[in-house]
Formats: structure tokens, C-alpha cells, sequence
């Protein structure tokens, strides 16, 4: 789950990290009272999506009226989809120098991997693209984590040097440790500015915590701003849900299942509207999981892809058929079913007149015929 | 063998189709309930207790995602060599933790989030459905669960048996990756061709086929779900998330190619494309 910049910074700020002096505001009255004496600032949309500075998303302000005018402009601004909730209002920094410090995963090893660079302010990738030398790379290993030495030579390396060295250092170490103790899959300061004054200041802040891990951390939100309104229905259900822009409604059990269902589905020419799986955890939930699935009114027909598992199929089955006698079931349906409790599902659903193969090939040809009729 | 959380829906469950498969296992743990059996399988409070009183190879993990590490690392600190994590909805950290255990132990960890692995005709350990494994010589080794019966099947429908049947898993850190697999089916001499089940997200298919391309000692045929996927979304497996160009379906199907693995479009040809290299 991704923090918003503000959020990310208080997480920041909290352990240790020095942030500009500003706060966020949702309305102009609130920006106002957050201006105060600052002066000089910068506006920043609060969005979950990158590239918000070329989107327009950030402006300046040198009075209160700049301020109501930029703070006007950018609530409701829509970036890359995403309609600005609030905005972040800072002091504008004496900047004399931007590095870049990160932490992430590793994947293959599951190692810690801490990132620094001189040369901050540019998109991380777009940094790697560019000048891959100048970014200084550290594996390490998480039972043992980050020490203070290896943060400076690791800035060393960066060709950070002097006051700033021991400075960015402590910050590096910090980050790490919230890193850690957050359950982060990412922390990273982007730039970490060096101010004309010597002191060191995180002037944006991004951080992403494990979906798997965000319930044992009570302190952080706890609900996915990510998600559109039925992506977030779904996650109350502990449904995997992903919208898409076709005509099929696609359920199915087992993310690999479900990747491959559209993968047969264009092999025939039809277009996945949207993609919900329930897993090894929600199996039970088959008849919530379609409801959600017939909300998205591009819906034309449902294709269900079962393979019996942890999740069985005579319990998916059963979930299916409650739906259809509740006469929730909307569209035409067909569904594919092999594996744990097939035999037994498919007896549940053929007594429902619901077209029913075990070769999912056949039943995504007959889907996509059936949507294409519509 | 140990099941670790035997006394659980699933626990019970599946010991039971692993008893059938003809799987030993000696030993279930689950803390309090010691003295209980499991399908005649004797319960412990603790792994040591478990060792006490077994010889144990491998343990299969069933217990729930948040209490994985603990059960993970106190099968490794006991000494055991082989630990198959089933559960789905491990926190990351945790996995990286397990993972670096296993490295100091030298133990092998397969998991999370995985089927688990089938040696065919002789045991299984996991929950894959084995009504679609025959016995053979392709090793195939896979990140999804369901996907892993569909390859499986179409194997089998193109004459070609298993030798061993792996699901790493389909989280983004794994105690096994591709790479590890792919070394042991190396060595395997049961084994004359390799099948993998790869999907978008994460190097672990382009660092497998960078040691292929160097060595090509086995002939190997891949299929990668999710070319399909939209970009920046989570399709359940946590490992599965497309970000810019990083871990596409393209990359990883160009990296394979370039090695000699033969690339199917859809999960049924591999068996096909097998049949032809061997």
C-alpha cells in the first residue's frame, strides 16, 4: 500500500528524519492556516501516482493570494486519473545541492537493497537509465541491517563528503530502520536536499508498506487509496479485483489461473472487462466475488475459471449457485472446472443449466462468442 | 516427514490426500495439542519435541501467513533441510527473514505462497493436485499453483510423464527461485527436459535464462502468464505487479528465447514444443 507524500513524511519525521516546515490542506481555509509566516512555498498535489510535477501538479506561492490561487487550481486537479484530494504546502528550500537515498527489496536474494546517488531530484529510473555509474548499490542482509559505517561509505561512494557525509549518514540508517520496522516494500527520499545553511532536509518522501503486513501496523491507514470504488469494495472481501476495459467478467481461483484466463481470452478475440480472484482464504466468497463482477456495466457474459485446490470447487460451486437463485446473475455465465471438489461443483452448477466444460480453452471460445453476441 | 499446523482445515485435509499419495509422514505439529492424532499421525506442541522423538527430512508449513516465520525458522533451527511453506499472505519481511535462515543453514526452503512439490509416484508434500501428474522424465517447475496442473495436464496429453513436479511460489521473495530449481533438475538424471511456469513480475525467469544460454545442458520450454495484464496492477500473486519495463512478459520471454527455451503462447503448447526438443 502507498503513502501518500504527507503521510510518508510524518512516518519520516516521527523517527527522526528533518522535514520542511508546512503541512497538508484539504480546502483553502485550511491552507491558509497552514501558510502562516512561511513565506516563500511550494504546493504540491497529494496523488498516488508518479509524475505529478510534469502533470502540473506542483506550483509555487510568495504571498496569501498566490497561495488561494495555486490551492484553487490544483484541489480537483486530475492527475493520470486520479482527482487531488489535498495538497502539501512547504517552505520553499535554499537548495544547494540533491542526493538520492532508497531502500527496497531485493527479490531474488530477499535481501535488503540500499540505494544512494549524488546527483538526486531526477526520477529514480530515469536516473538508472542515464547514469547507471552514478548510483552506489548495497545488498543487505535483513538479520543483520544497516550500519552507520556502511551508510557513510556507501554516501562516500555517492560522492557525498564533508559536514553533509556524517548528516546524510544518520538520515540513511533512519530511513533503513523504518524500512524495517514498517514492513516498507519501499523508502526512499528523492531529494534528500543539502541547504545552503549545511543542514539536510527530505523534501519529498515515498514509501510503500507490504499489503500482507499493513493489519500490524495499526498506526499507518488502513484502507488502499489506490483502488477505484469497486477495487475497494472488493479488498473488504478480501477479493483481488482489477478493472480493465473489455466485455468479459473474469472469476477464477489462483492469480496464475486468472493471468492465463486472459491470455485465452484474447487468444479468441474477446476482451477481459474485469478480473476478480478468490483465493486459498475467500474461496467461501464466490457469491459476493460475482455480484462484484456484474457491477462493471460493460459486462456482456462472466467467464468463471476454477482449478480445484486449497480453494475447492464444490464450495466455489455452491457460492455460485446462491447467486443465481437469488437471481443475481445478470449475464450469461460459463465456467470451467477442474481439480479438488470438480465433480461434485459441476453437478451444483449443471443443475442450474450453467454451460459447464473441465477444458478451459473450450469454455473461453464459447465466452467470447457469447460476449461478442451480447 | 512434518506438517507444521497439522491440526488446521487444511492441515487435516491435505495430510490426509498425502498419506494417500503414499507420503511419510511421521510427525504433525501444532503448540497445545500434543498427544492428538492426525489421521493416526502423532501431534507435538513443538519441533523439537517433533525431533525428539522422529528423523525428519522436511516439514510443510500450514499454518497461518502471520505465524510463517515463526514456524519456518524453528523447523530450520532444528536442523531440518527441506522446508515447504504453503501458506498464501506472508508479510515480505518475514520471507527475507526465512530466506537468509535458510541460507545460513544451507537448508532449502520452497515457498511461500506455493503448491508445494510432487515427486511423482513417490510422495508429495503440498497440496497440488496429482489427478494430472503421471510419472516421466520432464522436471517442470512453476509460480503458480492452478497453472501448474494445466501445464501438467498438457504434458501429459502430448505422451510426456514428470519426474518432479515444483511450485516456488508466487510471492516476490521466494526461499527458491527458478534458478535454484533449475541447478537441482541439472543434476537430476531422472531428468531429460525442463518445463517453466513464469509470469510477469520480478528477473527471476531472465536470471534463470542467462544460466541456460551459458550452459544449455537440459532442453527447457517456458510459458509466462499475464502478457495480458495492465500495467502497475496487482493480480493476486504479490509477485505478479508490471512496473514500466521492468519484469514484462516480453522481456522475459526475449530472455528465454535468446537462451534456446522454447517460448509457448498459451499454457497447452508446451507439451508439444517438448515433444519436439527431445
Amino acid at each position: 500500500m502507498r503513502l501518500f507524500e504527507y503521510e510518508a513524511k510524518e512516518v519520516f519525521a516521527k523517527n527522526g528524519i528533518p522535514i520542511p516546515k508546512g503541512g497538508v490542506a484539504t480546502t483553502p481555509a485550511e491552507a491558509e492556516g497552514v501558510y502562516g509566516d512561511l513565506g516563500s512555498v511550494v504546493v504540491k498535489s497529494q496523488v498516488l501516482v508518479g509524475g505529478r510535477g510534469k502533470a502540473g501538479g506542483i506550483k509555487f506561492a510568495d504571498t496569501p493570494a498566490e497561495l488561494k490561487e495555486s490551492v484553487a487550481a490544483l484541489l480537483g486537479f486530475e492527475i493520470r486519473g486520479f482527482k487531488v484530494g489535498s495538497v502539501l504546502i512547504e517552505e520553499k528550500l535554499d537548495i544547494e545541492k540533491e542526493l538520492y537515498v532508497g531502500v527496497t527489496v531485493e527479490r531474488s536474494q530477499g535481501k535488503a537493497v540500499v540505494l544512494a546517488s549524488g546527483k538526486g531530484g531526477i526520477d529514480i529510473e530515469e536516473l538508472a537509465r542515464n547514469y547507471p555509474d552514478q548510483i552506489v548499490k548495497e545488498l543487505i542482509d535483513v538479520r543483520r541491517g544497516l550500519r552507520p559505517y556502511e551508510a557513510a561509505d556507501i554516501l562516500r561512494r555517492a560522492g557525498v563528503s564533508g559536514k553533509a557525509l556524517n548528516r546524510a549518514a544518520g538520515i540513511l540508517v533512519k530511513l533503513y530502520d523504518i524500512f524495517w520496522a514498517y514492513d516498507a516494500e519501499v523508502t526512499e527520499i528523492n531529494p534528500l536536499v543539502v541547504t545552503k545553511d549545511g543542514s539536510l532536509v527530505a523534501a519529498d518522501a515515498k514509501m510503500n508498506i507490504d499489503d500482507e503486513a499493513v493489519g500490524r501496523h495499526p498506526e499507518v491507514r488502513q484502507e488502499d487509496s489506490f483502488l477505484t470504488e469497486l477495487e475497494k469494495e472488493a479488498r473488504t472481501h478480501n477479493l483481488g479485483y482489477v478493472e480493465m476495459g473489455g466485455t468479459i467478467g473474469v472469476i477464477g481461483n489462483g492469480a496464475g489461473l486468472n493471468m492465463t484466463t486472459l491470455d485465452i481470452l484474447r487468444y479468441y478475440g474477446g476482451e477481459p472487462a474485469n478480473f476478480l480472484e478468490v483465493s486459498g482464504r475467500t474461496y467461501m466468497k464466490a457469491e459476493e466475488a460475482i455480484q462484484i463482477v456484474l457491477k462493471n456495466p460493460n459486462v456482456k457474459a462472466i467467464f468463471g475459471n476454477f482449478f480445484g485446490s486449497i480453494s475447492r470447487c464444490d464450495v466455489i460451486a455452491k457460492g455460485l449457485a446462491e447467486a443465481i437463485k437469488k437471481g443475481k446473475v445478470t449475464k450469461p455465465m460459463v465456467v470451467s472446472m477442474r481439480g479438488n471438489g470438480a465433480e461434485e461443483g459441476k453437478k451444483i452448477l449443471r443443475a442450474l443449466d450453467v454451460p459447464i466444460y473441465e477444458n478451459d480453452q473450450i469454455a473461453g471460445e464459447k465466452v467470447v462468442e457469447l460476449a461478442k453476441r451480447g | 516427514m512434518l506438517i507444521q499446523g497439522i491440526t488446521g482445515n487444511e492441515g487435516v485435509f491435505h495430510t490426509r490426500l498425502m498419506l494417500d499419495y503414499g507420503t511419510k509422514i511421521v510427525a504433525g505439529v501444532t503448540p497445545g495439542k500434543y498427544g492428538e492424532k492426525v489421521h493416526g499421525v502423532p501431534v507435538y506442541d513443538t519441533v523439537k519435541q517433533a525431533l525428539e522423538n522422529h528423523e525428519i527430512d522436511a516439514s510443510g508449513v500450514f499454518v497461518p501467513g502471520i505465524l510463517c516465520k515463526n514456524a519456518a525458522l524453528e523447523a530450520l533451527d532444528g536442523g531440518v533441510k527441506t522446508v515447504v511453506v504453503i501458506t498464501e499472505g506472508v508479510p515480505m519481511h518475514d520471507s527475507m527473514i526465512i530466506k537468509s535462515e535458510a541460507r545460513e543453514k544451507g537448508a532449502v526452503v520452497i515457498g511461500p505462497n506455493t503448491p508445494g512439490l510432487v515427486s511423482v509416484d513417490e510422495c508429495k508434500l503440498g497440496i497440488l493436485d496429482t489427478h494430472h501428474v503421471e510419472k516421466g522424465n520432464i522436471g517442470v517447475v512453476s509460480r503458480s499453483g492452478t497453472l501448474t496442473t494445466e501445464i501438467t495436464a498438457g504434458l501429459v496429453g502430448a505422451g510426456l510423464g514428470q519426474s518432479t513436479v515444483v511450485g516456488i511460489g508466487g510471492d516476490g521473495v521466494i526461499g527458491s527461485t527458478f534458478l535454484d530449481v533449475y541447478k537441482m533438475f541439472e543434476k537430476d538424471e531422472g531428468t531429460v527436459g525442463v518445463a517453466f511456469v513464469g509470469e510477469i513480475g520480478g528477473t527471476m525467469e531472465e536470471e534463470v535464462a542467462a544460466y541456460i544460454g551459458e550452459r544449455r545442458t537440459k532442453p527447457a520450454v517456458a510459458f509466462i502468464a499475464g502478457r495480458n495484464v495492465p500495467e502497475g496492477k496487482r493480480l493476486g500473486h504479490a509477485g505478479a505487479i508490471v512496473e514500466g519495463t521492468r519484469g514484462t512478459a516480453e522481456s522475459k520471454i526475449q530472455a528465454l528465447t535468446e537462451a534456446g527455451v522454447k517460448v509457448g503462447d498459451v499454457p497447452w503448447d508446451l507439451g508439444k514444443l517438448m515433444a519436439e526438443l527431445i
